[in-house]
């Protein structure tokens, strides 16, 4: 098994809170993995320290086999950009921008040209079903629509991770359906490894398995695949 | 809900007499629907047979005599492996998934980790249910549904059970 990601004896702390326990797991490359647990569990914060945005107290962390807790701001800041796309509960999409420069701003930010970046991120909108939004504002989109964009930007400068933070918690269960089948076709077609924070089960159920986290540690039993 | 590993969950805390076992039943698992006296002792009668329970003591009174039963290994042994073992993930399952958490409570058997185990054979089930949806025709896709739903509202049981294990502990076995 080639791991994507690997986490041994996480621990994380906001003052005085403990928000990781010791936490450990393995995601393998191309696995597709939902983060499961109780609020105020820690899955948040052990997907942002897996990320590279949170720094851990103690632990390592690995990612496509380099240790990341190590490295500085600059260059986590680099892997985020290159190596990582992101999906929000709400999207978060630039309100000024078009959904098309929406899609393209990871692009635009790695140093690629705009009229290539746009062409790449046009190509995003036929896959997801977005044909004739390209121009519209994120204002002029209905919530499914905007998270698909959400997850066309997550996907398009071809992530080796992408993290979801509960990409379908703002939409209802039909949309939110179609967001998951998008994402996890997109995801297998790209050969992404992807890591879901969700509290749906229904949700989960799209992914290869759940990884549960109570009390800052994970209590799911290590899975070989 | 089974009648007969319950009782012998309940045998397995201490030695019983049958009007025992029968007031506890009615008091954590009848839910309104009191066991019969009959049922209470047929059911003791089979479990004798198949050398599960034993009688120790037969006390004469003024009506039938009274006799206790203790729990034998093999009994125990078919308690363990019916609370270890999730229950299959079908729809309407929390009368036996209570009694099962109740039990694990009073044995002092690690209710958490059954509810953890039950959670993922519920998801296990949820994922097959989900790829079904996603290969088949709208008539398949809303059965499974169905059946998704259900499972949802399970977990979510599961989920609150878990958060108040605590809280039910100290009820069951103060």
């Amino acid at each position: 098994m080639t791991a994507a990601l690997e986490a041994h004896g996480v621990a994380l702390s906001f003052g005085e809170t403990p928000a990781l326990r010791g936490a450990d797991l393995t995601v393998a490359a191309g696995e597709i993995v939902a983060v499961m647990g109780p609020s105020g569990s820690g899955k948040s914060t052990l997907l942002h320290c897996l990320a590279g945005i949170l720094v851990p107290d103690a632990g390592e962390i690995r990612v496509l086999g380099e240790r990341i807790d190590r490295l500085s701001e600059a260059r986590r800041s680099e892997l985020r950009r290159d190596r990582f796309g992101f999906v929000f509960q709400f999207g978060q999409l630039v309100p000024e921008l078009t959904a098309e420069e929406n899609v393209a701003l990871p692009l635009l930010l790695s140093g690629v040209r705009r009229e290539p970046a746009l062409r790449r991120a046009r190509e995003w909108f036929g896959r997801l079903g977005l044909d004739g939004l390209e121009r519209r504002r994120s204002g002029e989109l209905s919530g499914g629509q905007a998270q698909r964009v959400a997850l066309a930007r997550g996907l398009v400068g071809d992530p080796a991770v992408l993290f979801a933070d509960e990409p379908t918690g703002a939409l209802d269960s039909l949309t939110g359906e179609q967001v998951m089948e998008l994402l996890v076709d997109s995801a297998r077609t790209q050969g992404a490894t992807v890591v879901l924070v969700t509290h749906d089960a229904r949700v989960a159920a799209y992914t290869d398995r759940e990884i549960m986290v109570r009390d800052g540690r994970v209590t799911t039993p290590a899975v070989a695949t | 809900m089974s009648v007969p590993l319950t009782l012998l969950g309940l045998l397995e805390r201490q030695p019983s007499h049958g009007y025992d076992l029968k007031r506890d039943y009615d008091l954590w698992f009848g839910h309104g629907r009191a066991l019969p006296f009959g049922q209470v002792y047929s059911t003791l009668a089979r479990l004798a047979r198949d050398g599960k329970v034993v009688m120790d003591e037969v006390t004469p009174g003024e009506g039938p005599e009274r006799k206790r039963y203790v729990i034998t290994e093999v009994g125990a042994t078919e308690v363990d492996t019916w609370l270890t073992e999730p229950v299959a993930p079908e729809p309407h399952q929390q009368t036996v998934l209570f009694a099962k958490v109740v039990l694990a409570l009073m044995l002092d058997r690690p209710a958490e980790e059954y509810l953890d185990t039950q959670r993922r054979a519920h998801l296990a089930r949820m994922r097959e249910l989900t790829e079904v949806k996603r290969g088949g025709g709208l008539v398949d896709g809303l059965l499974a549904d169905h059946g998704l739903f259900h499972l949802e509202a399970d977990l979510r049981w599961i989920d609150t059970t878990s958060a108040r294990l605590d809280q039910l502990r100290a009820q069951v076995k103060p």
